[in-house]
């Protein structure tokens, strides 16, 4: 059977691991190829390596750091943050990743999402979408969560996948860092909606929110940071638990 | 030992090497008939669409060096599916390696998701390949074309109906999952094959 995955995500800037709570104050946290090994070695599935440095110098860091990972990693890992346009896409898969995922650049013009499908194939183009729930619903956000758009979450999450996407991960950007759970009912809506497997994320606090998005958010994969960086929750135990409460995982 | 990968315009190529490399062996990357047929053992990895990969492989001759090798030879996902008699991808003819058809995952319900993707576990594993193995071990899938188990199947996996999670034929062997993004159990595969 297909396990449920469990993905730690680490912020990259400056070649440094770094973690906010509602996207802003960053906190140190540790070198990022040491930091990934060390989770592929206590069981995680996947990696996700998301660069959030503005910067030339700092794009050519991430590559640098997108070598060393696909030298020393066993297991996929999916990069991100600042990708733009095609080229990106080639330099990051070239430079080792098996995964790319799009955020606001696929919201400016989801064309996007079609020429890294045609070129890569649909399972290297995972597409992240950070929502807000405001007074029209959930509205999706550019720029790491600081610009609306005129996009709502599920019209936007459907449009990614007939376009070709192979995942979707979902942010709430009202639990994000607040560590009280996922955004279930917004998962499991999203679930039935769509055909492409969806990545929970944002709001990991305890064990049972992995659960929950599995159960309640029928999401395919559950996404964290923190809890993970800072040792609040060991992956081990987390899929022993999750083991126990009738979910597969890879142990 | 001399250990070469084939060179064809597949791909993710390049995590084999480096998954060769973490177990100290340095792989030669190549499309030269000489090299492919001197080398003690040889990978066919990489990701792709079969119907452009076969036409390269013809066009660089690549596929009678293949169907000729007489050492082990480990073909990878797009590898393993190119070695079989035909694909539906692209409706393609393949080696012929394996006597098996190529097929395209059909969803039967909601929760099946084409391509397969993510850590599945191996079942009925009966080869060399994975000596020291118990059974439902998890290995790392991305795939959306499937080989039907056939009477070369060494393992199998459940997704939709149960597959062949890899095949064996003489000195010929094939995995659709990526020992070489499976971690711990894939290093355990790959250093079976180098010790075959």
């Amino acid at each position: 059977m297909l396990a449920k995955r469990i993905i730690p995500c680490l912020d990259v800037k400056d070649g440094q691991t770094v973690k906010g709570t509602n996207f802003v104050n960053l906190r140190q946290a540790g070198d990022p190829v040491e930091l990934g090994h060390a989770y592929s070695e206590q069981g995680a599935d996947e990696l996700v390596f998301l660069d959030i440095t503005a910067s030339h110098e700092g794009r050519k860091t991430f590559t640098d750091m997108v070598q060393r990972v696909a030298a020393e990693i066993s297991i996929p890992f999916t990069v991100g943050g600042g990708i733009g346009e095609l080229k990106d896409v080639e330099r990051l898969l070239a430079a080792g990743a098996d995964k790319v995922s799009i955020n606001s650049a696929a919201l400016r013009r989801p064309e996007l999402i079609d020429e890294i499908t045609s070129h890569f194939g649909s399972q290297v183009c995972v597409v992240a979408i950070d929502a807000h729930l405001d007074a029209n619903g959930w509205t999706c956000y550019l720029n790491g969560g600081r610009i609306p758009t005129e996009r709502g979450l599920f019209e936007w999450a459907r449009e990614a996948n007939d376009r070709g996407a192979g995942e979707i991960l979902f942010t709430s950007m009202d639990h994000d860092g607040v560590k009280t759970g996922f955004a279930y009912e917004a998962l499991h809506r999203l679930s039935e909606e769509l055909t492409i497997p969806i990545i929970a994320s944002g709001g990991a606090g305890a064990m049972e929110h992995f659960r929950d998005a599995f159960t309640l958010g029928h999401a395919d994969a559950s996404l964290a940071a923190s809890v993970f960086h800072f040792g609040e929750i060991g992956i081990p135990q987390l899929k022993q638990y999750l083991k126990e409460e009738n979910i597969n995982v890879r142990l | 030992m001399k250990v070469a990968v084939v060179k064809y315009n597949a791909g993710n190529i390049y995590s084999v090497i480096h998954a060769l490399k973490r177990m100290g062996v340095d792989p030669i990357l190549s499309d030269d008939p000489d090299t492919l047929a001197t080398a003690d053992k040889v990978l066919f990895p990489g990701q792709g669409e079969a119907s452009n990969a076969m036409q390269y492989l013809r066009r660089h001759r690549l596929d009678e060096v293949i169907r000729n090798l007489k050492q082990p030879i480990l073909g990878i996902c797009i590898g393993q599916q190119l070695m079989c008699r035909h694909s539906e991808e692209g409706n393609t003819d393949c080696l012929g390696i394996f006597d098996a058809e190529v097929k395209r995952f059909i969803p039967e319900r909601h929760e099946d998701k084409v391509p397969h993707m993510g850590w599945n576990q191996l079942t009925e594993v009966s080869s060399p390949l994975f000596k020291g193995f118990s059974d439902n071990e998890f290995v790392y899938f991305v795939h959306s074309f499937y080989v039907p188990v056939c009477n070369q199947t060494i393992a199998t996996t459940e997704y939709i109906l149960p597959f062949s999670a890899a095949l064996h034929h003489d000195n010929f062997y094939a995995t659709q999952f990526h020992p070489e993004k499976s971690g711990s159990v894939g290093e355990r595969i790959l250093k079976n094959f180098l010790d075959l």
